[in-house]
């Protein structure tokens, strides 16, 4: 049971490389691509979580009481807001890419293939 | 490991699924949001607000904005190239 | 490549990869029997080292401020490349449209749905506000403010009126807010090699724990990255709303 959040962080991290593999449209595949980041949250936090810890904010808890580690939720903090100007970024760059060829499906894309 | 927490692992490793087979990319983004619900649920009973508090704000507004308006821009593509050749042909 | 040798591909290297990742996460500690050592140090002494109380904020802002300035940067070069690709093409005009773009198709919305979204305006940019100066005693900052003050203006053009979106965010405003809370980030850390010695070092005053000037600088780099982050979206959507609904034509 105690490996169950990792296991969770695997299954997410292939089921959107399948999703990116198997897409044919780019939007698919940039959606996709943030349900691969998102397996790394939980891989972060995994490895944080103290059994039975408190949230790390002592603004009405001791701070001698039990707490999780607070190092890895910044790193997840941070890596969400981002993402999400990333993946608008990769957006732009399908909105342009369907401008150019006149289609959305990566196979279509011919000036890329030569 | 508490009841909440698996429940919410298991929401999430679904929601993951739903999101990678939903059909097309408008319906895709609405699942996107829910699945972004259930990661702030997750976050929440892992004991960590901040994350939770910047997941929902970006799974249920930043991205869907950005994704919708980038479809809508694509259909209005699609739309003019029709009509160019519609006025080619007559 | 055909799609069904892609797939079969995939089947063969993800199940290899699934695989692989099972047995590396096996190797780690088991979930909640936590050996790290930096997080025990920062839940012990974090508080009465910097006299906030939200340790996540003090970590983010603080303790490793440098990783932010960073990660700050990424945020900013990203919406710059977002200007740069949804720029005007040649060929390509800014219809004014006036009707479709000041009364799009939301706009056959209820007047009462209308009316909730603009009032939800201001309701939305206080609490964004609160949050982004609360970040250092409970769970807040400037990313997650900054996200919800940018949601802000959106309001707007939910109650179906994109033009006066573009009122209440006009572009030089927020492309303003974006570089400024972008720069002054930086500043920041260069005021503490100027006054403390050290970039990032904390030199004001770091008052009570839980009030709210409490914290030396956190609250100052929570208001700057607040600034900027919803600078960014905010320049992001604008780029995405302009395309999707003002900027047609162009060469085929």
């Amino acid at each position: 049971m105690s490996f169950l959040p990792f296991a969770v962080a695997a299954w997410l991290f292939v089921i959107g490389l399948y999703g990116i593999v198997s897409s044919n449209n780019l939007v698919r595949t940039i959606i996709s691509l943030t349900v691969v980041q998102s397996s790394t949250y939980l891989v972060l936090l995994g490895v944080g979580y103290v059994s039975g810890g408190k949230g790390a904010i002592f603004a009405d808890i001791t701070q001698v009481s039990k707490a999780v580690d607070p190092v890895v939720q910044v790193l997840v903090l941070t890596d969400i807001v981002i993402e999400a100007t990333v993946t608008g970024l990769l957006l732009a760059l399908a909105v342009q890419a369907h401008k150019r060829f006149g289609s959305l499906d990566p196979h279509d894309l011919r000036a890329l293939r030569d | 490991m508490t009841v909440l927490q698996v429940a919410a692992l298991a929401a999430v490793a679904l929601g993951g699924a739903a999101v990678v087979v939903s059909p097309d990319p408008l319906r895709q983004v609405i699942v996107l949001g829910i699945y972004g619900l259930s990661l702030t649920v997750l976050f929440f009973v892992f004991q960590n607000p901040d994350v939770a508090l910047s997941e929902i704000v970006v799974s249920t507004v930043g991205l869907p904005v950005m994704v919708l308006l980038a479809l809508r821009k694509v259909r209005e593509q699609e739309r003019q190239r029709e009509e160019q050749k519609q006025r080619e042909r007559g | 490549m055909s799609r069904r040798a892609r797939l079969a591909l995939f089947a063969l290297a993800g199940g290899g990869l699934a695989a692989v990742l099972v047995i590396g996460f096996t190797g780690l500690p088991d979930f909640g029997a936590y050996h790290g050592v930096y997080g025990r140090i920062i839940d012990g002494i974090g508080v009465t080292l910097r006299h906030g109380t939200d340790l996540i904020t003090l970590l983010n802002f603080d303790v490793r401020a440098f990783d932010t300035l960073g990660e700050e940067f990424i945020l900013f070069a990203s919406v710059l490349g977002i200007v740069l690709i949804l720029r005007q093409l040649r060929g390509e005009r800014q219809e004014p449209h006036k009707e479709e773009a000041e009364e799009h198709s939301f706009a056959r919305a209820s007047a009462a749905l209308r009316t909730l979204a603009l009032g939800l305006v201001p309701a939305i940019v206080a609490i964004g506000v609160y949050i982004v100066v609360h970040g250092q005693i409970t769970p807040g900052g400037g990313f997650q403010g900054g996200v919800i003050l940018a949601a802000a203006p959106l309001g707007a053009f939910l109650a179906g009126r994109y033009l006066s979106m573009k009122a209440i965010a006009p572009h030089l405003l927020i492309e303003w807010g974006d570089a400024i809370g972008a720069a002054g980030y930086a500043l920041l850390g260069l005021s503490g090699l100027v006054f403390a010695g050290i970039f990032l070092r904390n030199y004001i005053p770091l008052g009570t724990p839980g009030h709210l000037l409490s914290g030396g600088q956190l609250d100052v780099a929570s208001v700057f990255v607040g600034l900027e982050v919803s600078g960014a979206f905010l320049v992001a959507w604008t780029q995405f709303l302009d395309q999707a609904m003002l900027v047609r034509g162009g060469q085929q």
